[in-house]
């Protein structure tokens, strides 16, 4: 088990739980009293360290290397899934995956951003961070699904899309917009949901959609506290404050109007139970799905318009209201 | 030896001996380092006039060298507000007061509607100078609104963007105001409203990952810099130096990213041209 420098206590008393289970193994004295007691105070300090996390925390937990990522999630919410390679111009891209599966019998199409399970792997999914080709692939697969009328789910997680030569030479920025400007226009219900990390462009190159939810132990923002420390503190040290500042939590972006709503994860982060993470996730993309589906390709495409051009906040001059309106 | 030496070390004139050189007479070139005067550089369209340097120059200026004479400005009544709190080294209140005082501008990008070559249009251009032109919730909603006004008045839209990318200190607003311009373009192409989208010294950022990139004409001024991560971040990922070139102007046109490079020079020409070939644009939906 990977500990997070919060959870020292916890470690401290699975420490002592093994012990004694050691202990108990050799089978001279009776530990089950104490390893009953043992378990009842994890269970009650997890939850006293869960009960209130901060900014960062949050933000440790999204980066939790047990977490599950994409293809967990999909494997285990759907009997049959065809994964889909490749942008069919450049290149296929590991970072983003996608294909159709099924949840319960409705057809779907997935896409997502993946992250590698070990060092290897990490680095074959270049730690999450898509290339252009990348959101190429996803809006491919998202217009086959709106050929089929096959619901589109994105599943969002990653630190950010890659910053390197190749990816601007291939129009990083232009794979990014040009995947907003298709969102907004599809005809299938599009159902987003941030499972990790939710870092600036790269998340909301497949973030646009209908209903857009976050898991509890995730964070979405303009930029990662660590690179908002180093322009805005000009120095690493201050992530933690950035974090704070940001407002980036799954409570500050439903507050907000953002997002829609959290998605509750077991206690102690979905890696502690993912089979039950992926329960509770896939219970909720069949409700968004089922209510989306109710309206037509117009109403939805109309709410999409309305959700996002709705965000902002700003002050509005009455002089200067009026001073416009004589000029229109 | 040399002839002349430096007896005693350091400026020794007192601040209020010290003779100014009065602003606005002289122009000392970033890009060359030649001196020319403001006139001259006047004349060359705000460019130098020994290098052609384009320099980072503000929306109204931009508004006096396309528009045939007057424009009507719009949506002036939006101001931006710390509704986080946020706080860095200087809180986002003060960042906003000192970027007000020191432009005496609204905000980071400017709309008015006018007449080039007795064709309406409406242009949208940033400022660098406030707050590095980055996009919050007001240049998200002053685009969103252009956009409305262009598509009801079906007017072509020109939105100019010199923008360093998303404004941190609105966190997650202001990266939802990429998918808030977006959407909104998306909506206006299908009207058959054209959009032409030009790319000014720098574009980087969110800026460029939107509404920059999705002109149904992209084109930009020579040797600007445009490109989603800016260099030094690309540069600190690969740990390697980048290519001379990289992330201009010539480089996206090289790469099939803009449909033509323009000079200051002939800008208020080729917007001509193209609201000329486009006056009759219709939806085909």
């Amino acid at each position: 088990m990977v500990f997070l420098d919060f959870e020292k206590p916890l470690e401290v008393l699975y420490e002592q739980l093994e012990k004694i289970q050691q202990v108990g193994e050799q089978g001279e004295v009776d530990v089950s009293a104490t390893i009953k007691e043992l378990e009842n105070k994890i269970k009650q300090t997890r939850k006293e360290l869960y009960n209130d996390l901060s900014g960062w925390q949050r933000v440790q937990l999204s980066r939790h290397p047990e977490r599950p990522y994409t293809l967990y999630y999909i494997e285990q919410m759907c009997r049959k899934f065809v994964e889909l390679h490749g942008d069919r111009y450049f290149a296929d891209d590991k970072a983003i995956v996608g294909g159709i599966g099924s949840l319960d019998g409705q057809s779907v199409v997935f896409v997502g951003h993946q992250k590698g399970v070990n060092t290897k792997m990490r680095q074959y999914r270049n730690f999450g961070m898509a290339n252009p080709e990348g959101y190429r692939k996803a809006l491919r697969l998202m217009k086959l699904a709106e050929r089929f009328n096959f619901p589109v789910v994105c599943l969002v997680d990653t630190p950010g899309a890659f910053p390197g030569i190749e990816a601007e030479e291939r129009g990083q920025a232009e794979a990014i917009a040009r995947n907003m400007f298709e969102m907004a226009q599809l005809r299938v219900p599009i159902v987003v949901t941030v499972i990790g990390e939710g870092a600036s462009g790269g998340a909301i190159g497949i973030g646009l959609g209908d209903s857009v939810y976050m898991m509890e132990n995730t964070w979405y923002s303009v930029i990662s506290p660590e690179s908002c420390s180093s322009i805005l503190w000009r120095s690493w040290d201050y992530k933690e404050q950035a974090a704070e500042q940001l407002k980036l939590t799954a409570e500050h972006m439903t507050d907000f109007g953002i997002v829609d709503g959290i998605i509750k994860e077991p206690l102690g982060g979905a890696h502690t139970a993912p089979d039950e993470a992926a329960k509770i996730l896939k219970r909720h993309l069949k409700k968004e799905i089922a209510e989306l589906q109710k309206m037509t390709p117009e109403e939805r495409i109309e709410r999409r318009l309305e959700k996002f051009g709705s965000i902002g906040q700003y002050d509005v001059l009455e002089s200067e209201a009026e001073a416009t309106a004589k000029a229109k | 030896m040399g002839w002349f030496k430096r007896l005693k070390d350091g400026i020794q004139t007192a601040t209020q001996h010290k003779k100014e050189a009065p602003d606005g007479l002289w122009y000392k070139c970033k890009h060359c380092g030649e001196t020319s005067t403001m006139k001259e550089m006047r004349e060359n369209y705000l460019k130098c006039p020994k290098c052609n340097y384009h320099t980072r120059i503000g929306s109204h200026d931009y508004f006096d060298l396309i528009f045939d004479g007057k424009y009507t400005e719009l949506f002036l009544e939006l101001k931006s507000k710390d509704f986080l709190n946020f706080k860095d080294l200087k809180t986002y209140e003060d960042r906003l007061k000192s970027a007000n005082k020191k432009t005496d501008l609204p905000d980071a990008i400017s709309v008015a509607h006018g007449k080039v070559r007795k064709r309406p249009v409406v242009i949208a251009a940033m400022d660098f100078s406030y707050i590095g032109g980055s996009m919050g919730s007001v240049v998200g909603e002053k685009i969103a609104r252009a956009i409305d006004f262009a598509e009801e008045n079906r007017m072509p839209l020109l939105l100019i963007s010199k923008s360093g990318g998303a404004r941190m200190m609105e966190s997650a607003f202001s990266l939802m105001q990429m998918a808030k311009t977006s959407a909104r373009l998306a909506r206006m192409a299908k009207a058959g409203v054209p959009y032409f989208s030009m790319m000014t010294d720098p574009t980087t950022g969110g800026v460029t990952a939107s509404f920059a990139m999705l002109g149904d004409l992209n084109f930009a001024e020579p040797e600007a810099l445009i490109g989603f991560a800016g260099p030094r971040v690309i540069k600190e990922t690969i740990k390697k130096d980048l290519p001379e070139g990289f992330q201009t102007s010539e480089f996206l046109l090289e790469h099939g990213f803009l449909d033509f490079i323009v000079d200051r020079a002939d800008i208020k020409e080729k917007i001509g041209d193209i609201l000329l070939l486009f006056s009759n644009a219709e939806a085909n939906a």
